[in-house]
């Protein structure tokens, strides 16, 4: 048995029969760690002695009976966005190369509470700012399906390592796509939740109006399960919102019969990749199969929604990376003459470029002059498409959309064409803008084997749904045992 | 044209900090002068990550504030960030409020000259106040020290009604005074809790059109305040005598050479990209919770001031000194009713405190003594214990170092001398030892007995009972 194969739902099963060990499961991990990180490329900083360490520390408490929690010494990856008190946090970036935040996210407390095992920070595009995680500024991550490919992003190495079984299930966070994209580019699946479902606290922002953190993981139960520890309002986050705990495991029905699913044909379309067109329609017609009803739907705003995101998306980035300024934190240069020279000098040596290019589209939208005309036009838009969204949900229940245009493209193919790297994300960000949930699942590959997503897009805080339609698709369909990756060189 | 062909148009922006206990967006406390960056935490420190949690308190201050200069309160309002960069300011965006301010509308009335007149109040509105940049004793160039960032303050915005110094004054000394009844400001001026930025410009009289403007930043006494506009005055009418333009800047004043010179400015060009702070939910009131607020709040200066006027029967302009400060007012109120003698009080406060005030540049809140203590004195003088001449010392003592004045007469060997038998003993003695002045006296001089009595009184150190002192003399002399 190959530990790191198992889904966390499977290690629990494990744990509780006593044929695996907390121990033995975090040095599975860190194991494959060892092997695989040189090839993908998915860590920034890599945390395996102080995993083992910890899981010696946690299965000692286990033993004695001191410890009950379901998820005690399961090993987790997250994103190095999320702030974890002691250990780095460098959202990929220079200038955050060295930063140790003194605090603990929110998301983070709760795993710690859980006494669940952190075996690292991974890879992502620099402030979550990509979609490929090229734009790190330490390392390429590979995709484990063929090496030459990205990854996507900007959780890209959340992404790669779940794909890989160097993470059981890792978090990520998703402002235009980020969670959702690299899960389809890695065939793992990837949530993200309702804008106010989980606690931002912590989570170093980009765009505060649309982050979002999410579980990456290899199956909807575990996805489930991970939603379960995250979700709940927080009174460190305002705009998380207070409701009722929900246990998402209990929802996953294998039953989509009389299941309303839209299709909104503009999803269809031109600039959609033909194969990924065919699998989503061959998904399609499972669904019918599975007693659900296919209903078409149209979302005509939603060829606006990549503009309104990258105008409202960059706005509030302007204004959210302008702490790092080298006073406090962070990287700051080595000569100045004046206060000026530090900041200029400082921001233009700590930040790369996709990041300095959407501050300075951030900072032009929201000057005066122009903010009538993008930044206020945005947000009209942005109600217009929560509208049509609304709209299209009086009719079904889910949503139905390819995740990303085409499936993982070659590493370096789009990397100086940033308009071209902005169109992988326009399967994804109108439901950020309209802040709905949504999953990416896997659901075929394309000829050269590389995975291909489907979404499903739920109404605000029915993750429950798309949960349910995700988890009986995968019941259906058996993705992960039919394909694995194959780390082709 | 001389100086009194132009008429001056002013408008000013109060800052006020709020008092309330922990910080606008995290729970570090607000305390004044404690060691640099001993309140902070990653929040107010702007730590990657962090985000800003209202703190409810400020919403009701703010409004409080709103509700007692007759303002309308926002049902809908909300937080927006003013972007720019300086090392206080650790996000490098302040939170305050642009376009939907909790409070418009207002107005606060003053008295110039025994007329009334209304100083409209445009807006207030919430906002965090920066940190200080410290002058690094050490010559590394500036030390920030984040302990004041976060603090809540209320910005309030006035119309271009001022015309004079004077006007400005009024209008401060009146909007202090109301911050300070309804309890959301202490308005320690030399702390920086409140401070003005002064907008100033001239016209010809009969101008429509208004002149351009200069604006004084961040001033924190009345005293600067008034050589400041009066500074700032001449020069825009000298410039414009000259033929020159005034130029639209902001202005630093400098107490010590006693002008004002331009500031160097923050950014080249300040264009602060307000946009609403997607962190913060909108803020939204409901009619209940605004009328709550109204009924809690305090008698306010002007009825207060008309109550005294009845009750006391304090003549106009005394019951408008008292009550012009909220704890000059309280310990006029507390002190009548330990000795339950209103008129001495306030004798003892618009006289002798007052005058010991202006002298020592204190504002009413720094009085070190309480009314117990002031009520006491006025019954010691009351029932004779001491002449009011020692009360005035006793006063004194009062400020430098206050405490029960029934000790200190003990202690200084204050007490009043009413002994028959030591009065006239002295009386005597001083008749001895003066023969030509009772001779004046005998001669039809009157004024002859008070020299007299001041030197029986010399004698006594002031102890010796004044009434009891003139009593005997007239007696002994007339013999």
């Amino acid at each position: 048995m190959d530990i790191t194969e198992l889904t966390v739902h499977e290690l629990q099963e494990k744990l509780k029969k006593k044929e695996l060990t907390i121990t033995q499961i975090t040095k599975a991990y860190t194991d494959r760690i060892n092997e695989k990180e040189k090839d993908i490329q998915a860590f920034v900083t890599v945390l395996a002695e102080e995993a083992n360490k910890q899981a010696e520390e946690i299965e000692e408490k286990v033993n004695k009976g001191e410890l009950k929690g379901e998820l005690a010494g399961i090993p987790i990856g997250i994103k190095d966005n999320m702030c974890t008190k002691g250990v780095k946090t460098t959202c990929s970036s220079r200038m955050l190369e060295n930063f140790v935040a003194p605090y603990d996210a929110t998301v983070i407390e709760k795993i710690n509470k859980e006494n669940m095992i952190d075996l690292g920070k991974l890879n992502m595009d620099e402030f979550a700012m990509g979609a490929s995680t090229e734009y790190s500024y330490f390392k390429k991550t590979r995709n484990p399906w063929n090496l030459n490919k990205v990854p996507g992003g900007s959780s890209g190495g959340s992404a790669a390592a779940v794909a890989a079984n160097m993470v059981p299930w890792a978090l990520g966070s998703d402002t235009g796509g980020s969670i959702r994209q690299p899960s389809s580019f890695c065939g793992v699946v990837g949530l993200k939740p309702t804008y106010g479902l989980v606690s931002r606290y912590g989570l170093v922002a980009f765009a505060s109006s649309l982050d979002q953190i999410g579980p990456i993981t290899k199956d909807v139960y575990d996805s489930a399960m991970l939603l379960n520890l995250i979700a709940g309002h927080d009174e460190k986050d305002t705009t998380s919102e207070k409701r009722e705990k929900i246990d998402y495991t209990k929802c996953l029905k294998d039953d989509v019969k009389g299941l309303k699913i839209g299709v909104p044909k503009e999803f269809f379309g031109e600039g959609i990749n033909q194969e990924v067109k065919e699998s989503l329609e061959k998904s399609i017609q499972t669904y019918k199969e599975l007693g659900a009803e296919i209903i078409e739907i149209s979302l005509d705003i939603a060829e606006y929604a990549l503009a309104t995101y990258y105008i409202i998306a960059c706005a509030e980035a302007s204004s959210n990376l302008g702490r790092f300024d080298g006073i406090r934190y962070g990287y700051r240069t080595k000569e100045f003459k004046n206060l000026k020279e530090l900041y200029k000098k400082s921001r233009s040596e700590g930040f790369g470029p996709e990041v300095k290019r959407r501050i300075i589209l951030g900072t032009y939208v929201l000057s005066s002059g122009y903010y009538d005309a993008y930044y206020k036009k945005a947000q009209q838009v942005r109600t217009l498409v929560m509208n049509e969204f609304n709209k299209g949900f009086e009719k079904c229940d889910v949503i139905l959309t390819p995740t990303s245009p085409t499936v993982a493209f070659d590493i370096g193919s789009k990397s100086n064409n940033p308009l071209e790297m902005y169109l992988a994300d326009i399967c994804t960000v109108s439901v950020n803008i309209a802040g709905l949930p949504g999953i990416s699942i896997p659901c075929g590959v394309d000829k050269e084997g590389m995975p291909i997503g489907m979404q499903l897009i739920g109404n605000k805080f029915c993750e429950e749904t798309i949960l349910n339609a995700a988890y009986t698709f995968e019941q259906a369909t058996k993705f992960r045992e039919n394909y694995k990756p194959e780390f082709k060189k | 044209m001389s100086r009194e062909d132009y008429e001056v148009v002013m408008g000013l922006e109060v800052h006020a900090e709020l008092s309330t206990k922990t910080k606008i967006f995290c729970s570090c406390p607000t305390d004044f002068g404690a060691e640099p960056n001993s309140q902070t935490c990653p929040i107010c420190m702007a730590m990657p990550g962090t985000l800003p949690v209202l703190n409810e308190k400020v919403v009701e201050y703010a409004v409080k504030a709103g509700l007692a200069t007759n303002c309308e309160i926002s049902r809908n309002s909300k937080n927006d960030r003013k972007n720019y960069f300086y090392p206080d300011l650790p996000k490098s965006y302040q939170i305050s409020q642009f376009d939907k301010p909790l409070c418009e509308h207002g107005y606060v009335e003053i008295e110039v000259k025994g007329e009334k007149k209304k100083i409209r109040l445009t807006r207030i509105h919430i906002e965090e106040d920066a940190g200080k940049l410290n002058h690094d004793e050490f010559g590394g160039g500036s030390l920030v020290d984040l302990n004041r960032a976060g603090v809540p303050l209320i910005e309030i915005v006035s119309e271009p009604d001022l015309r004079s110094a004077e006007e400005v004054e009024q209008y401060l000394r009146k909007l202090k005074s109301i911050l300070e009844y309804i309890e959301v400001s202490d308005c320690k001026m030399q702390e920086g809790s409140l401070r003005a930025d002064v907008n100033v410009s001239v016209r010809k009289k009969g101008d429509a059109k208004l002149g351009t403007r200069t604006e004084m930043k961040n001033m924190n006494s009345f005293r600067s305040i008034v050589r400041a506009i009066e500074y700032e005055v001449d020069r825009q009418i000298d410039v414009i005598e000259e033929g020159g333009k005034i130029e639209q800047e902001t202005l630093r004043w400098d107490d010590v050479s006693g002008k004002t010179f331009p500031m160097r400015d923050k950014e080249d060009a300040q264009d602060y990209r307000y946009f609403p702070d997607p962190d913060l939910v909108a803020i939204k009131l409901s009619d209940e919770y605004i009328e709550d607020i109204k009924n809690s709040l305090p008698e306010l200066p002007e009825s207060r001031k008309e109550r005294y006027l009845k009750e006391y029967q304090l003549s106009e302009k005394d019951a408008k000194l008292i009550t012009s400060s909220k704890y000059l007012s309280d310990l006029f109120e507390n002190a009548v009713k330990v000795c339950n003698n209103p008129k001495a009080v306030n004798n003892w406060i618009i006289s002798d405190i007052s005058r010991i005030l202006n002298e020592t540049e204190m504002e009413p809140i720094q009085i070190p003594f309480d009314s117990n203590q002031l009520g006491k004195l006025v019954i010691l003088i009351d029932k004779g214990t001491i002449s009011s001449s020692i009360g005035k010392k006793v006063l004194v003592e009062l400020f430098e170092n206050p405490r029960d004045p029934e000790d200190i007469i003990k202690e200084k060997g204050w007490i009043q001398i009413s002994d028959e038998g030591a009065i006239k003993e002295v009386v005597l003695k001083v008749i001895e030892a003066n023969p030509q002045s009772v001779a004046d006296y005998k001669g039809g001089k009157d004024k002859a007995l008070g020299f007299l009595v001041g030197q029986a009184m010399k004698e006594t150190k002031g102890k010796a009972n004044p009434q009891m002192l003139n009593k005997m003399f007239l007696e002994e002399l007339n013999k």
